[in-house]
């Protein structure tokens, strides 16, 4: 270990983090929302939309809490209903429970017992085609092979038209990109529904779609033949529809999702416990599917200071490691967010930097960390920026990160040119060509600057959590610790789509992904 | 201002001239396509141009880094920019103007609308954290501050700026895309003007990087500021707009 941190400090941080967590854990095992239910249905298997591009899924979903309200969950009344219309098609149910000709209620006794078995079976079916999709992109990685470096490049492509998008994406990785993220149209995070279909309209990205998943998973199957090595696919699982996103990425066989325990409550003004709750099925579905996961604590930088705010990154990074691995995922599948945010004009920034990114590194060694590049202080001054960049892809390769997200000299100018990607992945390859051995080299002098900067960071991380335990993290949210915002956990976006869990309640997929 | 002041790009030499501009052209790389490349140079008037650099990117598209001579001439004289018509104030006097001029608070809900996230801009303005070393409004004394956040709605920033009687609203528009931040833009101060007489309407104030700093009437705003901007200038403008249309 290279920053000497105090071993007793380390643990100190992960049983403080595992108390916080853990009020948020029960609550979450206690709630369900309407995104977890349509996520269930969607496991088994129900698809489409209505001439009014509204899913079906969310017309069944609506029509069952109409008649029973959420808190029994969706599973039993759905199936029941099923079983007593004679109906083995849960889109044709959804069309007839829109249509007002179907009732719905909890079932009793044996028909209870009938519904909760043929849901089981049916979201069992779901599941199943994960597991596939798990086994055969290892299938898929041992034929192709893994990126013959690390950091793994990470590239974002957004037209905003999924057919636009698969030649750029393609491009890219001919150009060197091991991953290739489509980021989301603006405002997605806020729609209740997921879109159907393949979408050529978007803002500033392109709409997660099912068909736009299997359509560029498809594609990048075909460059990863091309090229010899498996590229990587990512989205987002966030906003009010995390679970069912992850589901759709489940089932499409995505690579790796955006899924931060708290981003949607801090920067998308979502119901806390609404998302705590998605956030631990989402989880649970990235676990079984394979699925490597980003967290977001980049963003905590875009709004407070990346040095007085760096133990925040920390406390966060903490605890979302304790929720993932409470989810059920691995140490493998932890790809822990953090950002090069410095201000440049600060004396020694590249060395704070190397210290936050090494303390990452150290603290959690088995994870394949996030490295973001910086957008904060990007001026415009593409120059400057270019060089930025540079320091930021020497850092992420001093440090041994994981998952280096190629940064932009236009950031904060223009969605990417062409030329701009091609700019930076010049960089990139530069920059681990040159000194891709380092971080063998790069042992910070004992006692000396980089070392003491971690400790401090950790210990303010330490003290923050022994706060936030003493507060509750809800409570710490609410007061605005993380990146500056206020979120108390009776506001925010969604919370009406939130119910406690009935004595009845019951989750099929719960069921099927607890006991894995 | 009607004296001519004639100026030229400056590479090394008083009235040289020189520029140097990077495009892409959709064509692998020959000779053909840094003939190309020179022409797109000419005809955008620089004369000689140098193709300094040549590189294919993928298939089909060649990235060109050009250097060259114009022959066009800029009179400063001619030039027309949105001069600050209001005075700079440092924070001790922003705050001592509000407290004598106005005898009370000037209240200021901000936010992001319609579908852009982007906050940067927003909270750089409004933060106690600022920018660049400036502090944002929430750091005087005499303002009080409502930052919304992202993706709010304008039905709902109406109606927060009538429960908050907000002397002024800010509005934060980063994504350009297909001129979302005009037309969100235009959305708000239309539906303001709806909502509020004249006299009580809120001043308007939009910001972002890709504004024109002279569309106010287009866009039915009071103010537009552009990229750069720091909180003391909107502090100050504030304080100059409220005080002088009270008087007024």
């Amino acid at each position: 270990m290279k920053l000497d941190l105090d071993p007793a400090l380390v643990e100190r941080a992960r049983s403080l983090a595992a108390r916080a967590g853990q009020p948020v854990v029960d609550l979450a095992r206690s709630h369900t929302t309407t995104a977890v239910e349509r996520a269930v249905l969607r496991l088994a298997g129900i698809a489409g939309a209505d001439p009014d591009g509204i899913p079906w899924v969310n017309r069944l979903v609506d029509a069952v809490v109409a008649d029973v309200g959420l808190g029994h969950g969706v599973a039993a009344p759905v199936w029941h209903a099923m079983a007593t219309e004679g109906i083995d098609d849960l889109t044709l149910l959804a069309q007839k429970a829109s249509a007002g000709s179907v009732r719905f209620a909890i079932p009793r006794g044996a028909a209870l017992t009938a519904a909760k078995r043929a849901s089981k079976r049916a979201v069992g079916a779901g599941i199943k085609r994960i597991d596939r999709n798990r086994v055969e992109r290892e299938r898929l990685v041992k034929r192709h092979g893994d990126p013959k470096q690390r950091p793994w490049i990470y590239l974002i492509v957004a037209t905003g038209d999924i057919y636009e998008d698969i030649p750029q994406a393609q491009a890219a990785a001919r150009a060197g990109a091991d991953v290739i993220a489509v980021i989301r149209s603006t405002g997605q995070s806020l729609l209740d529904y997921v879109p159907e279909g393949a979408t050529r309209e978007g803002f500033a990205g392109t709409y997660a779609t099912q068909e736009n998943f299997r359509l560029m998973r498809a594609a990048l199957d075909v460059s990863s033949r091309e090229l010899g090595r498996y590229i990587r696919l990512t989205n987002y699982a966030s906003g009010l529809c995390m679970p069912e996103i992850a589901t759709l990425a489940g089932l499409e066989r995505l690579d790796m999702m955006l899924n931060d325990s708290m981003y949607g409550i801090l920067f998308r003004d979502i119901n806390p416990i609404r998302t705590f709750v998605d956030q631990r099925f989402s989880r649970q579905i990235h676990a079984r599917a394979g699925i490597i996961i980003n967290t977001g604590e980049d963003n905590y930088l875009t709004t407070a200071d990346a040095v007085e705010a760096a133990h925040t990154v920390t406390v966060s990074q903490l605890l979302n490691e304790f929720f993932a691995h409470e989810a059920g995922l691995a140490d493998w599948q932890l790809g822990l967010g953090h950002a090069f945010e410095i201000n440049p004009d600060l004396p020694e920034s590249f060395r704070l930097e190397l210290a936050h990114a090494l303390l990452a590194r150290e603290l959690f060694p088995d994870a394949p960390l996030k490295w973001m590049p910086p957008t904060k202080h990007m001026t415009g001054d593409v120059f400057r920026g270019n060089l930025l960049d540079g320091f930021f892809n020497l850092a992420g390769t001093m440090t041994g990160q994981g998952i280096l997200l190629v940064g932009m000299m236009t950031e904060a100018v223009v969605t990417p040119w062409l030329s701009d990607r091609d700019i930076a992945l010049q960089n990139v390859r530069y920059v681990l060509n040159a000194a891709g051995g380092l971080h063998e080299d790069f042992v910070p002098a004992p006692g000396g600057f980089i070392q003491r900067r971690a400790s401090t960071v950790l210990g303010e991380a330490v003290e923050l959590l022994e706060r936030i335990v003493d507060d509750t993290l809800l409570n710490a949210i609410a007061d605005g610790t993380f990146g500056i915002m206020k979120r108390p956990p009776d506001g925010g976006k969604g919370l009406d789509g939130v119910a406690r869990h009935e004595p009845t309640y019951y989750n099929p997929a719960s069921e099927l992904l607890e006991r894995a | 201002m009607s004296e001519k002041q004639i100026v030229r790009p400056y590479g090394d030499t008083t009235g040289d001239g020189m520029v140097q501009v990077s495009f892409t052209l959709p064509v692998p790389l020959d000779k053909r396509a840094e003939g190309a490349a020179v022409q797109l140079a000419a005809k955008m008037g620089l004369d000689p141009a140098m193709v300094v650099h040549a590189k294919q990117m993928g298939d089909g598209y060649t990235f060109f880094v050009v250097y060259g001579r114009v022959h066009h001439l800029v009179d400063l004289s001619q030039v027309v920019v949105a001069e600050r018509d209001f005075p700079l104030l440092s924070a001790k006097d922003i705050n001592a103007t509000i407290k004598s001029k106005l005898r009370r608070k000037i209240t200021v809900v901000g936010a992001c609308i319609g579908t852009d996230a982007h906050t940067v801009g927003i909270d750089a303005i409004l933060n106690l954290k600022g920018i660049a070393g400036e502090k944002g409004l929430e750091y005087y004394r005499e303002f009080v501050v409502r930052n919304l956040g992202a993706q709010v709605s304008v039905p709902d920033l109406v109606e927060r700026a009538r429960t908050e009687r907000a002397d002024a609203v800010l509005v934060s528009q980063v994504v350009t895309q297909r001129d979302a931040h005009l037309h969100n833009t235009k959305e708000m101060s239309a539906a303001f003007r709806e909502a509020f007489p004249a006299q009580r309407r809120p001043l308007l104030v939009v910001g972002g990087p890709r504004f024109d700093e002279l569309a106010t009437e287009e866009l039915g705003v009071d103010r537009i500021f552009s990229r750069g901007t720091t909180p003391r200038e909107v502090a100050s403008y504030l304080v100059h707009a409220l005080t002088t249309r009270r008087a007024a």
